[in-house]
């Protein structure tokens, strides 16, 4: 039997599900790394534990993505976050008149279905 | 040894090129497509399917569309080649039947490619895999990703949606003049400008077409291509991959492009000052302006401006897709072997109406996922060896 390995997809998944939004971190860039990895892309190194990040970011990109009504338009949005991972995300509470790039939001964990996810709201 | 000095620059070219079954092309299987094509091009170059000892073939619908094409074709193949990273696959593949002709391991390359997506789906046929942390946003795809782009090259740049729309008009102004291409219908700026969002900024005029489609080149070693009618001799040729989702995309206003465009062209011995023409991959408005700036045909942050004085259109200075593109000819779904098609026809001096007067060297540039492989090919005449 292959040896197990530390399933980082799953663990990602399952922190989640827990409320905690957590995140691998490469030791060489000091950066946090996603989508969560066996090993630091780019140079096959060690990455650290998972670590709790702080939600905290800023917008790097948006599109707006119009539904058909009652559904709301879709706010998509590219989010640095402040340890250095940059991810994929919606802001399902925003404006879509007004989000810009540049501004700053913070994560919250939501599950729809089975699966857990981070979205973003416009940060106080 | 450097990827440009290894280049086999001019030992390769084309011999043969054709299209099949542009816009709609109801009742027929995407391998059938593919497959007349394959041979439309290979009575174009004078040579028969049982010549053909390297296969490279990328179908929209068959994982191991490969093997279904060497099937279908009743041939064994030295070399079989189902790379298909996006829509960018074939010129890929141009690039390794290059590699593989120059060194005598085969003789005869044939790279094809047909879908049927208009007729058979009615839609862009995803080939992607959704990511399990992208999935659950809901993201339109592959929009949202080169809306993505466009938005942050409008931050940075200043670029406007009314220099995107710049890109749309000059392609449909191309494609008033070929016969072959889909939508050729006169279009002013303030009907595109109009056009029904998609994805902000983008809209639907910003969004190729969805059409069927076919295309296939064939190619052999330079000895044997001038026995050919009208050979086209590959100069160069350079590919990279940068990321797959968008939100790896290392940055969102500049593409691989910059990486494969300059080897290519260092593989061809030329600079951008030299083309008389460029062929791309125009999934949507912004992939024309990104491509221009990282193949260095305007710097960076300017594309848009170079596309609003009418440059690339009809009568300008640099002439980017004369047969309508993937905006106003056709998009079957990997739109990249289209490129090598009419780049080989205006350096034959097939072009008909729009024939680019003089035309010695022409790139040829492919795109695959969200703005994430990227291909470059050189072609110039037999003047240009």
């Amino acid at each position: 039997m292959a040896e197990a390995i530390n399933d980082p997809q799953a663990r990602f998944l399952a922190q989640l599900s827990q409320g905690r939004f957590m995140l691998q971190r490469d030791p060489l860039s000091d950066r946090a790394v996603f989508p969560p990895r066996l090993r630091a892309p780019g140079h096959g190194g060690t990455l650290t534990d998972f670590f709790p990040v702080s939600g905290r970011g800023i917008v790097y990109s948006v599109t707006v993505q119009p539904k058909r009504p009652p559904d709301p338009d879709r706010v998509i949005v590219l989010v640095d976050l402040e340890e250095g991972a940059r991810m994929l995300s919606h802001m399902p509470n925003a404006d879509p008149e007004n989000v810009a790039i540049g501004d700053k939001v913070i994560a919250r964990i939501v599950t729809e279905g089975e699966t857990p996810m981070v979205v973003f709201d416009p940060a106080p | 040894m450097s990827w440009q000095d290894a280049f086999p620059r001019g030992r390769t070219a084309v011999v043969g090129a054709a299209t099949y079954g542009l816009g709609e092309c109801p009742g027929v299987s995407s391998l059938e497509m593919a497959a007349e094509a394959g041979y439309r091009a290979l009575d174009d170059a004078g040579l028969s399917i049982a010549d053909v000892d390297g296969l490279f073939v990328a179908l929209p619908d068959d994982y191991l569309g490969g093997l279904a094409m060497a099937e279908y074709f009743g041939i064994q193949p030295a070399i079989v080649d189902n790379n298909r990273p996006g829509g960018s696959a074939f010129l890929c593949h141009a690039i390794h039947a290059a590699l593989a002709l120059d060194v005598g391991l085969i003789d005869v390359a044939l790279v094809t490619y047909g879908s049927n997506q208009r007729t058979g789906a009615g839609k862009l046929v995803a080939a992607l895999t959704a990511s399990p942390y992208e999935a659950p946003h809901g993201a339109r795809m592959p929009v949202g990703g080169y809306a993505l782009a466009a938005a942050r090259h409008m931050h940075d740049f200043g670029t406007t949606r009314e220099q995107l729309a710049h890109v749309a008009l000059a392609a449909r102004e191309w494609a008033k003049l070929n016969p072959e291409a889909f939508r050729r219908e006169s279009a002013t700026l303030d009907a595109f400008l109009s056009a029904r969002i998609v994805s902000s900024p983008l809209s639907v005029s910003d969004c190729c077409l969805v059409t069927d489609g076919a295309a296939a080149i064939v190619m052999t070693r330079m000895d044997k291509a001038r026995s050919c009618r009208a050979p086209v001799p590959l100069l160069g040729g350079a590919a990279t991959v940068t990321h797959k989702e968008i939100a790896a995309m290392p940055d969102l206003t500049t593409t691989g492009a910059a990486i494969s465009g300059p080897r290519a062209m260092a593989c061809a011995r030329i600079s951008p000052s030299d083309v008389d023409l460029v062929a791309l991959y125009d999934a949507f408005t912004i992939n024309t302006i990104l491509f221009l700036e990282d193949l260095g045909f305007c710097p960076k942050g300017e594309g848009g401006r170079f596309v609003e004085s009418g440059a690339i259109a009809p009568g300008g200075a640099l002439p980017v897709n004369t047969n309508g593109g993937g905006l106003s000819c056709n998009h079957p779904g990997m739109y990249g072997l289209f490129t090598m098609v009419e780049a080989v026809r205006q350096l034959r001096g097939d072009a008909g109406d729009r024939q680019v007067s003089g035309a010695e060297i022409a790139v040829s540039h492919g795109n695959g996922g969200l703005l994430s492989s990227q291909a470059t090919l050189v072609f110039g005449t037999e003047a240009t060896l």
